[in-house]
């Protein structure tokens, strides 16, 4: 199996959404290169025809009945946002001018 | 009462009895376990968010519903006293893994990106505590979102285990156990992942209960990793856990991942002992890299119990070498998921940048740490284009072997004994710079959670260190009360060993 790089730590990093200084980028590809090289051994083992679990547990989808419930009054859901407008949450524009 | 110091140590089952009787008050008590919190803390730091006030306001409830039962039944109108399992929580305090959700007290989960995090709402363990009447004393450390083997990825410091201050209590429920070990609770709840209530129970010589995958709500509980997380209690005595169990457990519609069928009566199951139940050994739990005097310990509480009338029949986890590897890449692809909702906008957080995505990545670089980084990066990386099939899905395959493993263990064992790690509690910063070697600390333990199946650990000894060791037993799905009745066989008959008289130093003498 081919090393992790550090570009491919970038594009990953980017992928997540985390801001990775230099340093970390360096550290991240040689251990996450040990850990993916130890986990490479599952492809010893034949797994043709073998069910995944993605629960350990059957799940079946739950309904509950189309009722209207109050929900959490509106200023406790926004005590703990970090920026906040006219009750609502506040982030940077995301829509640029033309 | 005249030495409430020396009720620091006893079992919720003894408590309750003195409460009942008007020996001690809830009052009394939660005073008392404040005063240690103050007196030990300082050194064991166990403890991330103390709430003196409102324990001593559920305490003073609790105190006016025992003084209603007393007069109910001294006026009659109740025939006999309540039954334990009903009743038995109420005035008892307790420790809350800082993971579980708890409203208006901040709720952390050990990352600085949840510093000032206050729930609007609580977990539903919470809450069925709160209506048992039992009296939470505070949040407890732990690694950052439950990723870790030694409560040394908190980023509000690491918790050091009561046995040895220079030695880790285990993880990620480091504060849980060493709370309940410092006498700084007489219960607590954590959370476990890949064994992160069992092994710190075992590093600090308490019980902990890794139920069922789906027998506990998990509303409330910050996820990790959502196919695998199950909140479990930590206790002095097995019979507690039990008591504890039953008080939690139990179908909840808040949680789709809830089984509903109802809890069994497990308390009335654990004295049953152990005569003709077969338990499955097998020897890939007992290979190369296992300390000798945890294996003496467990082959020696094996011996007990056959005497006790157990018998030992032989068992096979041919792919138990592979519960590592297959862990490592679904609970981290889960963390990556589950971790994408940190993005500084509704609550924790913000770290400002020029548009939303620097703002995001910034935000995750300041609030998240190194480990937490670490697997979110691995997640990521397994989950992406081209790596998906070769690495989650083959990781989920397995994960498929190793649940076959165990039901075929089970035809012919009822439960099997194994140990809890492979190591006694290793010093602080011995394995903070190699991954790997930490994740290998929980080898004994990450495949229960991989099948979904019940653990217990239960102290079985001590190294000649005075090391408290742990010994597991895992059990098929739903059989609590068949794991809890060989532990409670593994204590009865370990026991008058193991309690006459060791307890942490720190915690009788303080710092």
């Amino acid at each position: 199996m081919a090393a992790i790089t550090p570009d491919e730590v970038r594009h990953v990093a980017r992928l997540a959404r985390l801001a990775l200084g230099d340093e970390e980028v360096q550290r991240f590809a040689e251990q996450l290169d040990d850990i993916l090289r130890a986990a490479a051994r599952l492809q010893e083992l034949n797994t043709e025809g073998v069910d995944p679990t993605f629960y350990p547990l059957p799940l079946h989808n739950v309904m509950r009945p189309d009722e209207v419930r109050p929900s959490l009054p509106r200023e406790q859901v926004l005590h703990n946002a970090p920026d906040q407008e006219n009750h609502m949450f506040k982030v940077p524009r995301i829509i640029e001018e033309t | 009462m005249s030495d409430l110091r020396e009720l620091l140590f006893a079992s919720i089952e003894e408590l309750s009895a003195l409460l009942w009787q008007g020996e001690i008050t809830a009052r009394e008590l939660a005073e008392a376990h404040l005063r240690q919190i103050e007196r030990v803390d300082p050194a064991i730091h166990a403890y991330l968010t103390v709430v003196a006030d409102r324990a001593l306001e559920q305490a003073a409830e609790a105190d006016r519903k025992l003084a209603d039962h007393r007069k109910a039944a001294s006026t009659g109108r109740a025939s006999s006293p309540p039954q334990p399992a009903e009743l038995s929580l109420l005035g008892i305090p307790w420790a809350c893994k800082d993971v579980l959700c708890t409203r208006g007290v901040r709720t952390t989960c050990g990352s600085r990106i949840l510093e000032h995090f206050v729930p609007p709402y609580s977990a539903t363990v919470v809450e069925r505590l709160d209506g048992a009447g039992a009296v939470m004393l505070g949040k407890v450390n732990m690694d950052e979102f439950a990723m870790g083997s030694s409560t040394e990825n908190s980023a509000f410091g690491v918790t050091r285990n009561p046995w040895d201050l220079e030695r880790v209590p285990g993880g990620s429920s480091g504060g849980s156990a060493a709370a309940v070990a410092a006498g700084e609770a007489v219960f607590s709840l954590g959370s476990d992942t890949g064994g992160s209530v069992r092994l710190p129970a075992a590093y600090c010589g308490t019980v902990g209960l890794k139920p069922t995958y789906g027998t506990v709500s998990r509303y409330g509980l910050i996820a990790f990793a959502s196919s695998l997380d199950q909140v479990g209690p930590l206790t002095r005595t097995v019979r507690d856990a039990a008591l504890v169990f039953q008080a939690i457990a139990g179908h909840d519609p808040l949680d789709s991942t809830s089984a509903p069928r109802p809890v069994g009566p497990v308390l009335e199951e654990v004295e049953k002992g152990v005569r003709g139940l077969k338990l499955g050994l097998a020897p890939e739990y007992f290979g190369e890299g296992l300390s000798p005097a945890i294996r003496e310990a467990v082959l020696s509480a094996v011996r007990r119990l056959e005497r006790e009338g157990a018998e030992v029949v032989e068992a096979h986890m041919p792919h138990l070498d592979y519960a590592l590897p297959v862990y490592y890449l679904i609970a981290p692809s889960e963390a990556s998921s589950n971790l994408a909702r940190y993005d500084g906008v509704r609550y924790g957080l913000r770290t400002p940048g020029e548009d939303i995505i620097a703002q995001f990545s910034r935000t995750r670089r300041d609030g998240f740490g190194p480990e937490v980084k670490r697997r979110i990066m691995l997640g990521t990386y397994a989950l992406s284009a081209g790596y998906y099939e070769a690495f989650y899905l083959k990781a989920q395959k397995v994960r498929t072997l190793i649940r076959r493993d165990f039901e075929e263990a089970f035809r012919s064992a009822d439960v099997l004994v194994t140990p809890v790690s492979p190591t006694v509690p290793f010093r602080l910063g011995e394995k903070v710079e190699d991954p790997l070697q930490m994740y290998l600390t929980d080898i004994y333990t990450l495949s229960v959670n991989l099948a979904g199946l019940p653990g217990v650990s239960v102290p079985c000894g001590f190294s000649p260190e005075t090391l408290p060791i742990g010994l597991q037993v895992i059990g098929p799905a739903f059989s609590e009360g068949r794991v809890l009745r060989v532990a409670r066989a593994v204590e009865r008959t370990v026991g008058a060993e193991l309690t006459s008289g060791r307890r942490p130093a720190v915690a009788v003498n303080g710092r």
